[in-house]
Order: C-alpha cells, then sequence, then structure tokens
C-alpha cells in the first residue's frame, strides 16, 4: 500500500517547533545610556565625539596621581530626571562605589560606579506588544558611572593603542527587571527607551557612535518551571537588529544544550554580528571579583526635595502622554499616534504642518506618514534636515483642503518643494496648477470628450459601466489634471444619463 | 578564618601582584591576622548603626557641567613610556 508520509525534512522542522515550544527565555537588558553633558561626569574635560585622541583627556580622565573627581551636576540632573519618567524612586542618598578590574583602557584600576545605592530605583516602560496589547517592564534600577576609554588592537608593532577621550564620559545605566520573554520584546523595551531618553533630551541616542548600547542577559527554562535557568550574559550589542539576532542565536544554542542533555555555562559572550553568532569571551573567562567598596573620593550625593522637584519641573510630554493625547485631541487611529510620536521631532513637525494645514488633521497624518516620511527615508535624511519643512507641508494640505488643487497634483507640488522650489502657493502660481471648478468650463470639456467617443458612449449607455472610469480619465487628461475630480464625477454623471 | 597559600595567590593576581614564593606564608598569616580583627567586628551588634559611606559628615558638592579642560596631550605623554599616533601604546590586549 502506499501512503502518503511527510518527508523527513518536514518533519523534523515540525519536531523542532514543538520542541522549542516547551522553552520559555527569560531575558533583562543592561542599557547603557551616555548622557549629554558638555564636560564628564568627574572632569571639566569635553565630552565632544571624534576629537584627535587623547586630547580631551585630562589628568582625572588619566587616573595621575593627586587628582579629585568632581561630581557633574548636569549628569545628576539627567539620571533623576530619567527616574522620574519611568516612575521610579529617587535615592534621597546615593554613593559611588569603585569596581576594580583591570584593563589599559582604564587607567585608574578602577571604574567609579554605583553599587548598593543607586541613584534611581524601581521604574517601569510599557511596551507595546506586536500581538497587541501592551507589557510593563519593570526597571531595577538606573545608576550614575564613567565610561572607560578605547582600545584600538590594529597593529602597532604588536601592541594596543589606547585612546582615553572615552573615558569619564557619564553614563546612565538602565537595569531592566527579566521580564522579557523574546527578543521581539526585548527589541520594542529598548526602542522604546530610546525614543524616551530623546525625549528626555539626555542622551542624542546615536548608535553608530555608542551613545545608546546594549548588554543582553539570557536565559532559559522549562514552561511552568518557576526558578531561572543559568544565563548568559551577551555584550557588544549596538543595533537593534543585533540584538534581536544576537539573542535568537543564544536562546536556540541554550535550547540545544538542555534538549542534549547538558547544561548552561554562566559566562559572557561576545555577538560576532558578521557569522551571526555568540562566542566566550576569552579574557573574561576567570570569574571577575570587581571588589566593590565605596570610593573614598566621593562623599554621598544627597538630593533634596526641592532639587528633584526643580527637575520634575523640566519633564517634557513623554512619549505616552503625546500618543494618547494624539488620539483624543486629533482623532489618530492607535497606530498613526504610534507612528508620529516616535521621535519627539517627528511629533513636533506633525503639530506644526497640522496647525498650518488650517484643520486638515486626517490628511496631515496621512501626507507626514506617506510622502514626506518615504521622501526622507530615500534621501537619507533625519526629519530635522527636511528640505521641505512643517510650514510649507502644512501650507500645500491647505491648498488641498480648500479645492485650489487636488490630491494629485499636490504630489507634483511636493516634489517641486523637495526640489527647493518654494512654497506650495508659488509653485501653483507659477506652474498654473490651479484647480478647475468652474462648471461651465468642465462641462465643456466633458462635451468634448463625449463628442469625440461616440461609440463608448453608446456602450455605456447599453450598460458597460466600466467606461466611466475612461471618461474620467479623457476629461483629467484634457485639463492636465487640473480639473476637480468631484465636479467631474458629478457633472459627467449627469450627461451620460 | 584562615587564609591558604592559593588565596593569597588569588589576591595578589587579582592585584596584579607579584609575590616572591618565600614571602606567600608570611602574607597569609598578617592577611589572616587582619581577617581576625574583621571577625572581632563583626561580632559587635551594629544593629542601630547607619552604615558609614564616608567618615567625613558632609555631601557631595556638584560642580556645574562646564568644559575648564584645555588639551595637554604633549604635556601628559612626555611621561608616557610608548606613544604613536597621539595614542598611549601598551602591550596588546587582545578580546
Amino acid at each position: 500500500m502506499n501512503v502518503c508520509r511527510p518527508d523527513s525534512m518536514s518533519l523534523r522542522k515540525l519536531w523542532v517547533k514543538v520542541t522549542r515550544m516547551d522553552w520559555e527565555p527569560v531575558i533583562g537588558l543592561e542599557i547603557h545610556v551616555q548622557l549629554a553633558t558638555r564636560s564628564k561626569i568627574f572632569s571639566g574635560a569635553s565630552t565632544a565625539y571624534g576629537a584627535p585622541p587623547n586630547t580631551q583627556a585630562c589628568a582625572v580622565d588619566l587616573g595621575l596621581p593627586g587628582v579629585l573627581p568632581v561630581l557633574n551636576e548636569a549628569a545628576v540632573r539627567m539620571a533623576v530626571k530619567f527616574g522620574l519618567a519611568v516612575q521610579a524612586r529617587i535615592a534621597p542618598r546615593s554613593v559611588f562605589a569603585r569596581k576594580n578590574y583591570f584593563y589599559p583602557d582604564l587607567p585608574k584600576g578602577y571604574q567609579i560606579s554605583q553599587y548598593e545605592l543607586p541613584v534611581v530605583e524601581g521604574g517601569r516602560l510599557e511596551i507595546s506588544l506586536e500581538e497587541g496589547g501592551s507589557k510593563l517592564i519593570g526597571i531595577t534600577r538606573a545608576h550614575l558611572e564613567e565610561d572607560a576609554g578605547k582600545s584600538l588592537h590594529e597593529d602597532f608593532h604588536g601592541l594596543s593603542g589606547i585612546d582615553l577621550n572615552r573615558a569619564g564620559t557619564p553614563l546612565l545605566e538602565v537595569v531592566s527587571e527579566p521580564d522579557l520573554r523574546s527578543a521581539r520584546e526585548a527589541v520594542a523595551y529598548m526602542k522604546k527607551l530610546h525614543t524616551l531618553v530623546r525625549y528626555l533630551e539626555i542622551c542624542d541616542g546615536n548608535m553608530q557612535e555608542g551613545s545608546f548600547r546594549c548588554d543582553a542577559n539570557v536565559s532559559v527554562r522549562r514552561r511552568g518551571q518557576h526558578e531561572l535557568g543559568t544565563r548568559t550574559e551577551i555584550k557588544n550589542l549596538n543595533s537593534f537588529r543585533f540584538v534581536e539576532r544576537a539573542i535568537n542565536y543564544e536562546i536556540e544554542r541554550q535550547i540545544d544544550i538542555l534538549e542534549g542533555g547538558g547544561s548552561v555555562v554562566q559566562e559572557t559572550r561576545l555577538y560576532d554580528a558578521a557569522r551571526d553568532e555568540t562566542r566566550p569571551m576569552r579574557s573574561k573567562e576567570e570569574a571577575l571579583d570587581y571588589r566593590y567598596f565605596p570610593d573614598p573620593d566621593l562623599l554621598p550625593l544627597v538630593l533634596e526635595e526641592d532639587f528633584i522637584a526643580a527637575v520634575r519641573a523640566t519633564l517634557p510630554e513623554l512619549p505616552d502622554e503625546k500618543r494618547e493625547r494624539f488620539i483624543y485631541e486629533f482623532g489618530l487611529s492607535p497606530y498613526e499616534a504610534e507612528v508620529l510620536t516616535a521621535s519627539r521631532e517627528l511629533a513636533d513637525y506633525f503639530e506644526a504642518a497640522e496647525r498650518a494645514s488650517d484643520g486638515e488633521t486626517k490628511l496631515t497624518a496621512h501626507w507626514v506618514m506617506g510622502d514626506l516620511l518615504g521622501a526622507l527615508n530615500k534621501a537619507g535624511l533625519e526629519i530635522a534636515d527636511s528640505p521641505v519643512t512643517a510650514e510649507m507641508l502644512g501650507g500645500l494640505i491647505r491648498r488641498i483642503g480648500d479645492n485650489t488643487i487636488s490630491g494629485k497634483i499636490a504630489k507634483q507640488v511636493f516634489e517641486a518643494m523637495w526640489q527647493g522650489e518654494g512654497d506650495a502657493d508659488a509653485i501653483i502660481e507659477r506652474r498654473g496648477l490651479k484647480q478647475v471648478t468652474d462648471s461651465a468650463a468642465i462641462e465643456k470639456v466633458i462635451d468634448e470628450v463625449l463628442a469625440a467617443h461616440p461609440a463608448q458612449v453608446e456602450q455605456y449607455r447599453a450598460g458597460k459601466d466600466k467606461l466611466f472610469g475612461f471618461f474620467v480619465g479623457q476629461v483629467m487628461k484634457a485639463t492636465q489634471g487640473k480639473a476637480n475630480p468631484a465636479q467631474v464625477n458629478a457633472l459627467l454623471k449627469k450627461k451620460l444619463t | 578564618m584562615s587564609l591558604t597559600r592559593s588565596d593569597v595567590e588569588k589576591i595578589a593576581h587579582l592585584a596584579r601582584l607579584a609575590l616572591r614564593e618565600e614571602d606567600i606564608p608570611g602574607y597569609a598569616r598578617t592577611l589572616t591576622a587582619i581577617l581576625d580583627m574583621v571577625a572581632q567586628m563583626n561580632a559587635v551588634d551594629t544593629r542601630d548603626v547607619t552604615p558609614m559611606a564616608h567618615p567625613l559628615d558632609a555631601v557631595q558638592r556638584l560642580r556645574p557641567d562646564e568644559v575648564t579642560e584645555t588639551d595637554q596631550r604633549e604635556r601628559f605623554q612626555a611621561i608616557a613610556p610608548q606613544v604613536e599616533a597621539g595614542l598611549y601604546l601598551v602591550p596588546r590586549v587582545i578580546e
């Protein structure tokens, strides 16, 4: 008897899929947010990016004998601002500690960080889930610390080159609870945090320059099991795409080990983007013993209520609040509101364009999300560099709204504005694009079109309704797209019956 | 508590200190004496004592966020063993 059987390959795939579902990934992220101060956290050296090596590394940053760190007030304000935005507790008293380890890009032999008493504790961030709904992700803590320098391993005659410009740059390390259950959720959380720190203007968010970096703690456990599995820490994740790929790779790797009866080794791993895999960091194999202790060079950081209140007064409208307002104030869909509030700059642009559009809210949302973002994306430009300003776009939309031009002609005008030909009114005037709304004029064109196509008129009257579109097309062609489409439709219908 | 030879070797490694073989028993003895003293202090009831992060009864002063340092690379690098292209050169570290 001949039985139809699935081939062994698809059976294997199905089996893998079924066994994968037995496992639940547990992920927590540590995100290093570089704070946008002018000077370093403990010295008066500049934090500007891209200076020649070691020209922004002063005696404090180099850890020369006899120097003392003095804490930067702006860094503290930014940390507090973040804490307030995630509804965390701001510690009235926090302490700086030394984290001891030896590496050439850390000249003092220790990093100044916070350990037992961080400045921010116990916050939360809401993420939107792909399958709909939302989820609160706990923020365990956020602490202030200094960044290390950079090691360059290109060949310097078998030596390494050290650039200490980055040493002492203020960082806020934001540690999440292990509340994330998939690589997608981890990316959603990271993107949300990225949006938030830019709204707060405490970080430029530039991931290429390392202003926003992520380490991921990943473990897996059997579904229904309460205890956590052994975790690994993946370092070196500097893009959203890498975070997703590295976590997925690590989840698969750990499940394979556990399915095979092995056990996961607690270790630090590096993500190699070129090979799309994680591998152990050799230098950290021997368990590190950081020997934290309070830094005797720094006194406890005490924050008074009025300091915190003053920072609270500087909080802008936050992304979630703005999204909600866009929904009830402008009547946008949750999706539109989400896209338009993805960055403060985009949200401001939309609001300015909406004001200039004379109440054409939906149309403005449509144009910003469609033509504008499309053109920016194609040109590789940020919203701030758009050749079409919010006022110009709003002015164009106003002319669609008041029937000066049709939506189709508007695309031509947009293109011309993008090319720098001036604002919408000037372009419409110069190119003679004003819509024809004079019924008599449109009627005349319709009569000509109908006279030129007697056969089609006959077919239409015999019941071939589809030809209506043909007549509309002919009329628009004859008027170079300038006839008002609604009027053309109405008049044509009248003439053809 | 009594420190073993391997404890001493581990501590020395963490601090990147080179010890002479013959000195190790002496360090084990004196470091153990320090730990004994800590054990003695640990026995004291400190339930009502606030942990101290600093002996001074003062709080951290904050500095305005201003760039006050100028580039002094030439002077700093004059005392470095080896520099090239503005970088400090050190024995190779591989990640």
